[in-house]
């Protein structure tokens, strides 16, 4: 009996990502949801710039490499062009919240038919640690030596809440991967946002709090305890809009750790 | 089919929609907007997909994505537009993508004005954004042009893989004239072999991307891309050659230049002054050859330009400076009227002394080039 | 024979309209035409223009630098204009809105209260028709036949109650 195995829409390709780095799982949950959904060959994947970026070689269906943050944008011309396939993209912090944030906005309020995964770990990874959109106050990076300073820096960009706050898209959810009961959640979630463009509900977007043990200079471990004890209290996790379920009742903001019920 | 009174801007539009395009984005700007309010009111009509983008660098990402599932796609701005476009030119080039781009010029740079202009020439010709790539360039100079090479820059860009532009200006999209429009193509969607649309499980993964970190690899694209141009250069060059048979003069010119160089070229004959125009087509791949010929009984050359003179270099170079090339130039928005570009002409005849014209407000006349004469 | 046409007035005046008229007018005559307006903010109450070449050869250059027929509809186009035009050519003036004479002696000159006529006869925004219909009149480049194909194709099947009016307005100024 196989207890464990790859998913089929994972390639054979070894992933690239650094040791204790979260972006491993949340592929895999991608691909689990993908699996499960049955449409790995209905599906187009676009990839951003940043540490993700080679995720085209790790997906099995068709992929694109988009610009930075334009992420989007492309996914509007791939599903406006093939309505009847599932388009996906994945993107970082830096990509979805800084460069791209217009296109990411632009795309939640035309409710684009599309799944976002936006893996947020508060640093810009692949170029080597600098200040994220969502680096949080105080936190020390490269190009934050003495920790963000919100007075020069400006805050962090809360993406669930600021894009909750649109008529437009259908489903925005918080999620994180650093325990069991996290990822099994987040698994959840990430289904639920692709299930949500097959029924034709329009813009999913599911942001991940991710760890980057590299760039915060912690061991996988601590990254993990990290994510619980600053990143989490900071970025609430919980399903922010959900235009079904709630069915007009607006958007209530959610209590920390709260799962959602697909 | 008969003819009928169509704005140039409007001629692109159904001409694209004739040519199977049903997927247009864009940003307003003017002096291109007509093209977008034509596609906004036919493509929902015919099952097409128009859509107001975000900003222009949406828009072109979003051709960008179009073109990688292989269906006939464009996008048209004016000049500053068509700058924030460059970041996805570069990637549809470098990931082998046909598109069109329609760029209708206004005068720069920064937010310029918005009269005509041809002050776009290298931004077009040379690439435009980061790395080495080249467009297909086409120049119309008429409305009925503006229709013709629509589908032409759709065709050669699905031939070759080359994003496509068509280089127009304020006037050539302003203004209306008789045109004859071809019998609509019905939008076949041919699958491509290199195009994503999903697996369905049948085949590996397509990958549309420009991104080889091996700088080995990166090169070979690089070279691979390049033969493609070569082959470009090799088949696909159009030019008009108007009263080149007997010519000692040459005029170069495009779009509207070349159509006031006509005028200024029929007031010259009258003088007795043997002159022609060459008036280039594609802008890239560039006339070279027959400028090359030109040189052979042309004594003097004149590259008439809505620019401080940026074509004047590709003149020179075709004809590897054996003979002076001087330019006649209006800037800005402004357009030079026959009279300047005649008197530009007797001066070549006469091979004066090159001057600059008294009032600062006229045209420029500078000799430059071979030390021929 | 090619006939160079520069129409000059105020943005709302239908100096475009007039021109556009003027074009599919040629192109019913199978003639060969452009048309092209002035655009941008002039359109928004500034002083608009529009030229229209027609000729029985392809036509060159689409800008009309110097005028055959100057038609203006307000006093800062023919301060700009009157010189413009080429000796022998024609100028049509709106003297309701122009208190002054043409100073040129080189040319012909027609003076047409085109705006009070169309006030008077109740078909206030037609003006521009007005002068057109004068224009047929005293120049030969086009006819007066057609005028009603040609005034068929500038009013958009929505407003097919503006057909008459404009008929009107060509004949009163054809008239006057």
């Amino acid at each position: 009996m196989i207890v464990f195995e790859k998913p089929k829409s994972l390639t054979d390709a070894e992933l690239h990502y650094c040791p204790g780095c979260t972006h491993g799982i949340i592929h895999r949950l991608v691909a689990e949801a993908i699996d499960s959904l049955g449409i790995e060959g209905n599906t187009i994947g676009v990839a951003p710039v940043g540490c993700a970026v080679m995720a085209y070689n790790y997906f099995a269906c068709d992929m694109v490499e988009a610009a930075h943050g334009r992420a989007p944008a492309m996914a509007t011309g791939i599903k406006r062009s093939l309505p009847d396939r599932i388009v996906f993209t994945y993107q970082g912090d830096g990509d979805l919240a800084s460069i791209g944030m217009a296109e990411t906005v632009h795309a939640a309020t035309r409710n684009e038919n599309i799944t976002v995964i936006f893996v947020n770990n508060a640093i810009y990874g692949m170029t080597g640690g600098q200040m994220a959109p969502t680096s949080l106050p105080g936190q020390v990076t490269q190009t934050s030596p003495y920790g963000r300073d919100v007075l020069t820096a400006g805050y962090p960009v809360k993406v669930a809440e600021l894009l909750s706050s649109l008529d437009g898209p259908e489903f925005i959810a918080r999620v994180a991967v650093n325990n069991v009961k996290n990822v099994k959640n987040a698994k959840k979630v990430i289904e639920k946002a692709f299930r949500n463009q097959i029924d034709g509900k329009g813009f999913s977007l599911v942001e991940v709090i991710s760890a980057c043990p590299t760039n915060w200079g912690m061991t996988p471990q601590k990254a993990l305890d990290w994510i619980d004890e600053k990143m989490i209290p900071y970025y609430p996790l919980g399903v922010y809009k959900d235009k079904s379920a709630s069915a007009g009742a607006g958007s209530a903001r959610p209590q920390n750790g709260q799962e959602v019920q697909p | 089919m008969a003819k009928v009174l169509m704005k140039g801007n409007e001629a692109i539009a159904e001409a694209a929609i004739r040519a199977g395009c049903r997927h247009y984005f864009g940003y307003p700007i003017t002096p291109q907007t007509e093209l977008a309010a034509y596609m906004a009111k036919r493509m929902p009509k015919i099952g097409g997909v128009f859509l107001q983008a975000e900003s222009e660098i949406a828009a072109i990402n979003m051709v960008y994505g179009v073109a990688a599932t292989g269906r006939r796609v464009m996008t048209s701005s004016s000049s500053p537009g068509v700058s924030l476009k460059q970041e996805g030119i570069s990637y549809i080039a470098g990931s082998d993508l046909p598109a069109l781009i329609v760029n209708v010029q206004r005068g720069g740079p920064g937010l310029g004005g918005i009269q005509p202009s041809q002050s776009d020439y290298f931004q077009a010709t040379k690439g435009g954004g980061h790395g080495d790539y080249h467009l297909i360039v086409v120049a119309p100079s008429s409305v009925q042009e503006m229709a013709d090479l629509t589908a032409l820059a759709f065709d050669l860009s699905d031939k070759y893989r080359v994003p496509s532009m068509l280089l127009a200006d304020g006037t050539i999209g302003q203004m209306m004239e008789p045109v004859e429009l071809p019998e609509p193509e019905a939008p076949e969607f041919t699958e491509k072999p290199w195009a994503v649309t999903g697996t369905r499980l049948q085949r590996p993964h397509h990958i549309v991307n420009s991104l080889y970190l091996v700088p080995e690899e990166l090169e070979k694209k690089n070279f691979e891309r390049f033969e493609t141009y070569r082959q470009i250069e090799q088949a696909e060059v159009r030019y008009e050659a108007f009263r080149m048979e007997d010519a000692e003069y040459c005029v170069v010119a495009f779009g509207i230049a070349a159509r006031v160089a006509k005028n200024a070229i029929a007031a010259a004959r009258k003088e007795g002054i043997k002159v022609g125009l060459i008036r280039p087509i594609t802008l890239w791949p560039f006339p070279k050859k027959a400028l090359a010929e030109a040189a052979a009984h042309c004594k003097a050359f004149l590259s008439v330009e809505l620019s401080m003179g940026q074509m004047i270099e590709d003149v020179k170079l075709s004809i590897d400076c054996r003979r002076p090339v001087s330019l006649c130039n209006r800037a800005g928005g402004m357009i030079p009227s026959p009279d300047e570009v005649l008197d530009s002409i007797r001066s070549l005849s006469r091979r004066d002394k090159p001057c600059l014209s008294a009032d600062g407000q006229g045209p420029s006349l500078q000799q430059t080039g071979g030390a021929a004469q | 024979m090619t006939t160079q046409i520069l129409i000059a007035g105020f943005g709302g005046q239908g100096i475009l309209f007039a021109g556009k008229f003027l074009a599919n007018k040629g192109l019913l005559e199978g003639r060969q035409l452009s048309w092209l307006p002035s655009y941008g903010p002039e359109m928004r109450g500034g002083t608009a223009n529009c030229s229209v070449v027609l000729s029985d050869e392809p036509v060159g250059s689409p800008i009309v630098n110097k005028p055959d027929v100057l038609i203006v509809m307000n006093l800062p186009s023919l301060d700009k204009y009157e010189d413009a035009v080429v000796p022998g050519g024609t100028i049509f003036v709106d003297s309701t809105l122009i208190g002054r004479k043409v100073r040129r002696t080189d040319v012909r000159a027609f003076y047409l209260p085109a705006t009070q006529l169309a006030q008077q006869n109740g078909i206030s925004s037609l003006a521009n028709m007005i002068m057109l219909g004068k224009v047929l009149r005293e120049c030969d480049f086009t006819g007066f036949d057609n005028i009603e194909d040609a005034v068929r194709s500038v009013v958009s099947a929505k407003h097919a109650d503006l057909f008459e009016v404009n008929l009107k307005a060509l004949k009163l100024g054809y008239e006057s």
